[in-house]
């Protein structure tokens, strides 16, 4: 179990990481999410013993690693953009982290084979790391990394840099992996789908601090306030009751005017095409300037959708308000 | 007329032009002669006999300059490896306060003249010296040492560029799976290095090998090297035969180390990927990070800034104690003296003939430059770079034995020494000029077009004011070369017309307190000429440009 108490990083005056506690159970995947410049991937390095200005304390089992170098704490890191070695192939890459537990000869050949097939590229030993496409590279470091059989895996935007439809596949294929090793896994992404889809339990960072620790399904029903509501995409506003709520954009819908007497009424400042719906953004009479607009989801199957400078009543389900202090 | 993005806009006719001057200058005066010095060593009476060639294969005491020569480059390579290595790191990867003086400090060394290198270290080991203990002076310890000291920054500047940049995931990916710092080092940094260790460790060599100047002052009996043998055979026993024989075999063994070089270069092309400098470097905190950051820096101190201290200070050292004796000693011509003109000439020599020097590097470089960046081809970029690898001993020696007969005749001309000051400084200069001219973005003129210039508009608005920089420099470059030039002025100079490094040799070949305390004067004076071009570089410099 990976533990993680008053972990602070800091470079200069500016604290990247401020005052984290964190345990991760084995077995369990947990998922840091945060916008960028969040402090996440000082986290992960901190943990992995490769920051230098981090203070507090990391363990594993209970036995501090604060002196522990990186080479000897059995973390596997998986990089963003992956690190691959450019003068290595890909057996090279692979079986690295196996020489320098000094195994056996036909027992890292092995291994790295294992790793490789694990991946979906067997075979691939003899190839050369700039002949292979971004996904290809991408699984080559997971092998790298998992060949090692490390204690805690850990991944820095392991999908960051790969197009969106690579993306989606791998999602799946990485939770199913994971889960099939029974891996403890702490990684860090920026992209809500890819953190909902892989986490057993998401952790939402921002500067340098955790906001909220849960489930995928306990965060997206309950941000836990209006920073995570925001990130998450939600409506934060003072639009539908006397105190600021968060309001799914999907949870709010157009209405005929006068049919909620007490209901918000806006001009619709802006329109998006989204895929299947119509994005409103609608400017809330009796609101201060400064309050963002309500986003409002219009299904494209709706007979009519108002466009931009057009009047309209608001209306939100009671129970889909989640107030925020 | 704007012609394709990529040409410069001029006109086809100047283009001709530029590309016309470069190629006329150097077959005059580079091929010319280096043809003429082969044809001397293979058939000196105009039939094939290799009996002066093979003198150089036969004879013990030739073998033995020939063995000599190739293991002091060797050893000062690897010396200037091991010393440089660790100082690239530091200043590439340490955050410290200082680091970019030290930075430029470093490179002083190498814009020195050879011929001041020289005398810091006779100033430094010789009689009379602070380390005259060591007993060094006029052997290949002092030889060695004195190249350390001029090629340190070559080192620094062509590794340390790359490691600053070089991204360290790979490395922190190597300490993930489990590899510690050395080892991390031995895999994962070291061949990522490579390329650029290989380039500095070939331009050390070449310059170690082709060493004349440091050599010919701080060497002694048995350390004598295939260039100042060429010397002593041309100007003491006056047998070109031999002479022309050596440098036979010297530009054999430059060809071939260049051609495994780029053959070297070629094989291990691996794609890095890399960092802006200034995510990778790091502030020092722990102990040992702290030690042998310290290390280093009292390395440098050392070994770069202790023979210039001790340089300057016994110019000032008179018998009479400190003051500006030797400096007046200048401007007399005393008895005894195998000088002919009062030494303080020497400067205004220097400095018109380097001016002269200055004119001409710019005039064919440039040209050369233009053609460069216009085209895509190879073989120029080949051309120009020759005489920098061939010695300029080779080139002083060559225009000795062709330019005082007919089809060109310059016996007893004033332009000898520029013109051969020139030639070795115009590799220099198409380096500054070449990646400034071809980094002009073609958008700008481009936009220059469409918002209403004029082909020539365009030229003077957008490649002018970034062209004159870039002359500025070059031209910087240029002067301090000429200045410090001493190979292959050595060879053609008329000894009533000595430039500062040729008069430094001389006083220093001159028994006396006098003499010597001049030779230090006149190589401070030196120093301070070179210090003024090169600070004048600096001020013009666009960014970092050329690797010299």
């Amino acid at each position: 179990m990976l533990g993680i108490t008053d972990l602070t990083v800091t470079y200069d005056d500016f604290a990247a990481v401020a005052g984290v506690d964190l345990e991760v159970a084995d077995g369990e995947i947990v998922c840091i999410l945060g916008p960028s410049g969040s402090g996440k991937s000082s986290l992960l390095r901190a943990v992995a013993g490769l920051e230098p200005d981090a203070h507090g304390r990391v363990s594993w089992d209970g036995d501090d690693l604060s002196r522990v170098p990186p080479h000897r704490r059995g973390f596997g890191l998986m990089f963003q953009d992956h690190a691959l070695f450019p003068h290595r192939d890909v057996r090279g890459n692979v079986a690295f982290g196996l020489r320098m537990q000094r195994l056996p000869r036909p027992e890292i050949d092995t291994r790295t084979a294992d790793a490789l097939a694990l991946v979906g590229l067997a075979g691939f030993e003899p190839r050369r790391i700039r002949e292979l496409s971004g996904g290809e590279q991408q699984r080559v470091a997971l092998a790298r990394a998992l060949a090692a059989e490390p204690r805690l895996l850990m991944l820095d935007e392991p999908l960051g840099a790969l197009d969106r439809a690579l993306r989606e596949r791998l999602v799946a294929e990485l939770r199913t992996l994971f889960v099939r090793l029974g891996l403890t896994t702490l990684f860090v992404t920026h992209d809500h789908d890819e953190a909902f889809a892989l986490a057993d339990r998401l952790v939402i960072m921002h500067a340098g601090r955790i906001e909220q620790v849960g489930t995928p399904a306990e965060v997206w029903q309950g941000p836990a306030n209006a920073f995570v509501a925001r990130f998450l995409g939600w409506n934060v506003t003072r639009a539908f009751s006397d105190h600021v709520a968060a309001v799914r954009s999907d949870s709010v819908r157009v209405v005929e005017q006068g049919a909620s007497p007490d209901g918000p009424i806006g001009e619709i400042v802006a329109r998006t095409f989204r895929r299947d719906h119509f994005l409103l953004a609608v400017r809330v009479d009796g609101l201060p300037d400064d309050a963002d607009p309500v986003q409002v989801e219009v299904t494209i199957d709706a007979q009519r959708v108002p466009d931009v400078g057009e009047r309209v009543a608001l209306a939100a389900d009671r129970d889909a308000l989640v107030p925020l202090d | 007329m704007i012609q394709g993005t990529t040409t410069p806009g001029l006109p086809r006719a100047a283009r001709v032009a530029t590309l016309l001057v470069p190629i006329a200058f150097l077959l005059v005066f580079f091929a010319y002669p280096v043809i003429a010095i082969v044809g001397r060593g293979l058939a000196p009476r105009w039939s094939l006999d290799l009996d002066p060639l093979g003198d150089v294969v036969t004879d013990a005491a030739l073998r033995h300059i020939a063995w000599f020569t190739v293991w002091q480059a060797t050893l000062s390579t690897l010396l200037t490896l091991a010393v440089g290595l660790p100082g690239a790191y530091v200043l590439a990867r340490c955050e410290f306060p200082g680091r970019r003086v030290v930075r430029a400090l470093v490179t002083v060394p190498f814009v020195l003249p050879t011929v001041v290198v020289g005398s810091a270290f006779v100033a430094l080991f010789g009689d009379g010296a602070p380390l005259a203990f060591l007993g060094i002076d006029q052997t290949v310890a002092a030889i060695l040492v004195a190249h350390v000291f001029f090629n340190y920054s070559v080192v620094v500047r062509t590794v340390g560029s790359l490691w600053s940049h070089l991204d360290p995931r790979p490395e922190e990916a190597a300490r993930m799976l489990g590899a510690g710092r050395f080892r991390t080092f031995r895999e994962v940094t070291l061949p990522a290095l490579r390329p650029a260790i290989a380039a500095a460790a070939a331009v050390v060599f070449l310059f170690t090998f082709t060493s004349f100047g440091v050599i010919l002052i701080l060497g002694g009996p048995g350390t004598a090297t295939l260039e100042t043998e060429i010397y002593r055979q041309t100007t003491q026993f006056l047998n070109l035969p031999l002479a022309a024989a050596l440098t036979v075999v010297q530009l054999v063994a430059i060809v071939l180390l260049l051609v495994l070089t780029s053959w070297i270069e070629g094989r291990q092309r691996v794609t890095l990927s890399l960092r802006a400098a200034n995510e990778t470097a790091r502030r020092v905190r722990t102990a040992g990070a702290r030690a042998f950051l310290a290390a280093n820096l009292t390395v440098m101190a050392l070994l770069l800034g202790v023979p210039i201290a001790v340089l300057v200070e016994r110019s000032f050292d008179t018998p009479s104690g400190f003051g500006l004796d030797f400096y007046r000693a200048l401007g007399e011509v005393h008895a005894g003296s195998t000088l002919f003109v009062e030494p303080v000439h020497a400067i205004a020599n220097s400095v018109r003939f380097a001016v002269a020097a200055t004119v001409i590097a710019v005039v064919v470089g440039g040209c050369a430059a233009f053609a460069l960046a216009s085209s895509r081809r190879r073989g120029l970029d080949a051309l120009v770079s020759l005489p920098l690898g061939v010695s300029a001993v080779t080139v002083g020696f060559g225009f000795l034995i062709t330019l005082d007969h007919p089809p060109v005749d310059l016996r007893g001309s004033w332009w000898l020494v520029p013109i051969a000051q020139a030639l070795v400084a115009v590799p220099f200069v198409v380096r500054v000029m070449t990646p400034v001219l071809r980094a002009i973005d073609p958008r700008l003129r481009d936009a220059a077009a469409t918002l209403g210039a004029s082909p020539a508009r365009v030229w003077r608005e957008v490649d002018l004011p970034i062209v004159a920089r870039a002359v500025l420099v070059a031209a910087g470059f240029a002067f301090a070369i000429s200045l410090g030039e001493f190979g292959a002025t050595v060879f053609i100079v008329r000894p009533d017309q000595p430039t500062l490094p040729v008069l430094v040799y001389r006083l220093l070949g001159q028994p006396g307190p006098l003499n010597f305390g001049g030779a230090m004067a006149a190589s401070v004076i030196l120093m301070a000429l070179t210090a003024v071009a090169i600070l004048g570089i600096e001020r013009f410099r666009v960014g970092t440009v050329g690797s010299f």
